[in-house]
């Protein structure tokens, strides 16, 4: 939903970063208002994963120039807890395993943490169990998830509900999801895009990263960036994305290499 | 910007229990012979049994060597240097507290160990040893009541001369090793416990060990006996103050149990780690074994190590009795230039004996944490069974953790199973967390208390948050 009014919610102007010596982003603007979707679409190795890790703080990478606000707050100035806390949201294309930590523990601990920073109450473990209760059904997840260890033997599938159900718990303002649809069939794929839609409203945002249209065809963007050796080479409506599906990458990396010859005349 | 803190900066936090009491004390001369062990003896007013049990054990000591088997460095340790004695002057032991020192009292106050009428545990009795002596044992008539014996060992010695001579060192001998042929000449204070027939204790025991004297070693005394269909769950903690000299602990536990009798013995260990840079530190030599004497006897030997800086330990069971049962849960936290090598030893001699191992170790800083455990089946252990479980936690990249399990089976029928995994908390894995608005800290502290969950679920309740607590503390400012 573009409402031209609608506050800005993320900013990010020229920003740069490398993992170790290797750089990596080379310039990307964004604006994200709330309400918006937005699709980030690449090849592999365009930058579009390592753009999600560096907004959540990920330390592995160096953000060499630019600047991120989130709210009108300087978001590269915060911790990554900080950064969760005030409602900013990765969901991870791997969603790693922590053996021995609850599910049901962690997911409370992280949604009392979330609430401390809205300034909310923690819940106790009662209320807390009845708020999970209701919104494993945002995923049709099994209760019994919640009694295993983080993610510990999940499969792709499962993996990626349990970050949806984190998503409906945490309820970010800005919730960026890295190759959500990866690994997923089509059921899976059904669920989840269910789960973000049900969660996406007027007062949030949404930043999708992906790589194929189809994930595009249960969540409906706003807006479709396209991604291309660290910075974004087009923006468009959600058709850019079919002309994507239609034409393949081959065009962005002749106008990748044009832009190269003649950088001034990027738009 | 992020996370510039390390693995290594979380477990580094101060250590809060290293203040000293500023007690009078009397203490011996410095240094080791015969007379002084006579001394200790006539100071403690001893029958003449446990002088002779005492200096056979010197005599014998006298012959030994330091074992150097274990995978510890340190420099020699000087015998004659260490005082053997000392005691907080107050001459005898007070019949009620309000006649303790108040400040003792308060020392123990400050350990969140309040033994006070109106402040103590409700349902844990506890003695205090301080330094040499035992200074209070709550709830002793109530005990007494079912006929359960709690009591340092130097009372137990004057009351039950009967049961200790008939016990003592019978799990345990007086030359068994180098540190409990020490222990068994000098030790000054410790606790006994005696549950008789068919009584389940009523509630936990617990003794809480503090060293306060800069230059004294530390022998305590431990015996435990269940007899026939008896149990009981009991407690140990420690700390020390901050001396920048290293101090000697030298142990002995020694646990009985009869037919169908069980003891839960947990331990919680903080002595005094040294500073970041391994100056100072508590060397913890302790002998601990339990003997299951009687049929479907069953002995839990549970450990929290985080303290000292060196750990020598292999709390043991011998499974005598058909169908005994020996456990061991362990944790050990090495931070720094801490060194552990800990395990444990279950000696199957009856038929059908069954034994379970759980351990756990974490290595932080520059630290060593070696599983040392011996399972071993005699020929009579027809249908013996044993569960081994060592995992290892790697904090960092500068410390070592090793796992040296020995089996040995001479009989064809047992069942012997070893597990053994390594981990390490990895900066993904922390990220993830951090990534759900949960901090650094609690997120090293959340996945290092999953990995000592199946330990910390044998700890008796109120005590399974601490050592959680604990851990955390000790593991402040160490990831990265």
């Amino acid at each position: 939903m573009i409402r031209p009014d609608a506050p800005v919610l993320l900013e990010i102007r020229d920003l740069q970063a490398r993992v170790e010596d290797q750089p990596i982003l080379k310039g990307v603007s964004l604006t994200i208002r709330a309400g918006e979707i937005h699709a980030v679409m690449g090849r592999n190795g365009s930058g579009k994963s390592t753009l999600s890790k560096v907004l959540a703080g990920h330390p592995a990478y160096t953000v060499t120039g630019g600047s991120v606000h989130y709210r009108g707050e300087d978001l590269l100035a915060l911790e990554p807890e900080q950064r969760a806390r005030l409602g900013l949201f990765l969901g991870f294309q791997y969603p790693v395993e922590i053996p021995g930590v609850s599910n049901l523990e962690f997911l409370r601990v992280a949604t009392n943490a979330r609430r401390s920073g809205k300034g909310e109450e923690e819940l106790d473990t009662f209320a807390f169990e009845d708020l999970v209760k209701e919104r494993l059904q945002v995923v049709q997840m099994d209760p019994a998830f919640l009694e295993r260890s983080v993610n510990e033997g999940f499969s792709g599938g499962e993996k990626k509900r349990n970050e949806i159900l984190q998503m409906a718990l945490l309820d970010p303002l800005v919730a960026v999801l890295d190759e959500t649809d990866s690994g997923l069939d089509i059921d899976a794929l059904r669920i989840v895009a269910g789960g973000v839609n049900h969660l996406a409203g007027p007062d949030n945002a949404t930043l999708l990263i992906t790589h194929y249209q189809r994930l595009l065809d249960v969540i409906t963007p706003d807006y479709v960036h396209v991604m291309a050796a660290g910075r974004i080479l087009r923006t468009g409506g959600k058709e850019l994305a079919l002309e994507l599906e239609e034409r393949g990458y081959d065009w962005v990396d002749a106008e990748l290499a044009a832009t190269e010859r003649a950088p001034a005349e990027v738009v | 910007m992020t996370s510039t803190a390390t693995v290594g900066d979380l477990v580094s936090q101060p250590y809060k229990y290293g203040f000293i009491t500023d007690i009078e004390t009397e203490k011996i001369a410095k240094g080791l012979s015969e007379d002084v062990v006579r001394l200790i003896s006539a100071k403690k007013k001893e029958p003449a049994f446990l002088l002779d049990f005492r200096l056979r054990a010197y005599r014998q000591w006298l012959q030994m060597e330091e074992p150097d088997w274990a995978s510890l460095g340190h420099p020699p340790i000087d015998y004659q240097e260490i005082i053997y004695y000392a005691a907080p002057k107050q001459q005898e032991k007070k019949a009620s507290l309000d006649e303790v020192d108040p400040k003792l009292l308060e020392t123990f106050d400050k350990l969140g160990i309040p033994l006070s009428e109106q402040k103590r545990l409700s349902n844990v009795a506890v003695d205090a040893v301080f330094d040499s002596v035992s200074i209070a044992t709550t709830y002793r008539e109530k005990l007494a009541e079912s006929g359960v014996i709690f009591c340092s060992i130097s009372e137990a010695v004057k009351d039950h001369a009967d049961l200790v001579e008939k016990y003592l060192g019978t799990v345990v001998p007086g030359n068994d090793n180098y540190f409990a042929a020490l222990n068994s000449a000098v030790f000054s204070d410790g606790s006994f416990v005696f549950i008789p027939k068919g009584v389940a204790c009523p509630m936990e025991l617990s003794t809480y060990f503090r060293i306060n004297s800069g230059d004294t070693g530390q022998f305590e005394r431990t015996l435990i006996v269940a007899e026939e269909g008896a149990s009981v769950s009991y407690l140990e903690g420690c700390t020390a103050p901050m001396f920048d000299t290293n101090q000697l602990h030298a142990a002995v536990v020694e646990l009985v149990v009869l037919d169908d009798a069980s003891i839960k013995y947990s331990t919680v260990q903080n002595w005094y780690a040294g500073d970041e840079n391994g100056k100072g530190g508590i060397y913890n030599f302790v002998t601990k074994r339990g003997q299951c004497r009687g049929d479907r006897s069953h002995i839990s030997w549970t450990q929290v190590e985080t303290g000292s800086a060196i750990t020598w330990k292999y709390p043991s069971c011998v499974l005598q009795g058909a169908d005994s049962v020996g456990e061991f849960y362990s944790v050990a936290l090495t931070n720094n230039r801490q060194q552990a090598d800990t395990g444990t030893k279950m000696i199957h001699v009856g038929p059908r004996t069954r034994s379970t191992i759980v351990s756990k170790g974490i290595s932080a800083g520059h630290s060593s944490n070696s599983y040392r455990g011996l399972v071993q089946i005699g020929p009579k252990a027809v249908g013996a069974r044993n569960y081994s479980q060592c995992d290892s936690m790697l904090i960092g990249d500068q410390a070592a953790a090793n796992t040296y399990p020995y089996i040995r089976s001479q009989q064809p029928d047992a069942s012997i199973e070893h597990e053994a995994s390594t981990c390490r908390i990895s900066a993904d894995q922390l990220f993830y967390l951090q990534s759900r608005g949960i901090a650094f800290e609690e997120a090293v502290s959340m996945m290092v208390s999953g990995f000592c969950r199946d330990v910390f679920n044998q700890l008796p309740m109120e005590f399974a948050a601490e050592a959680d607590k604990l851990l955390a503390l000790k593991l402040e400012g160490s990831v990265g």
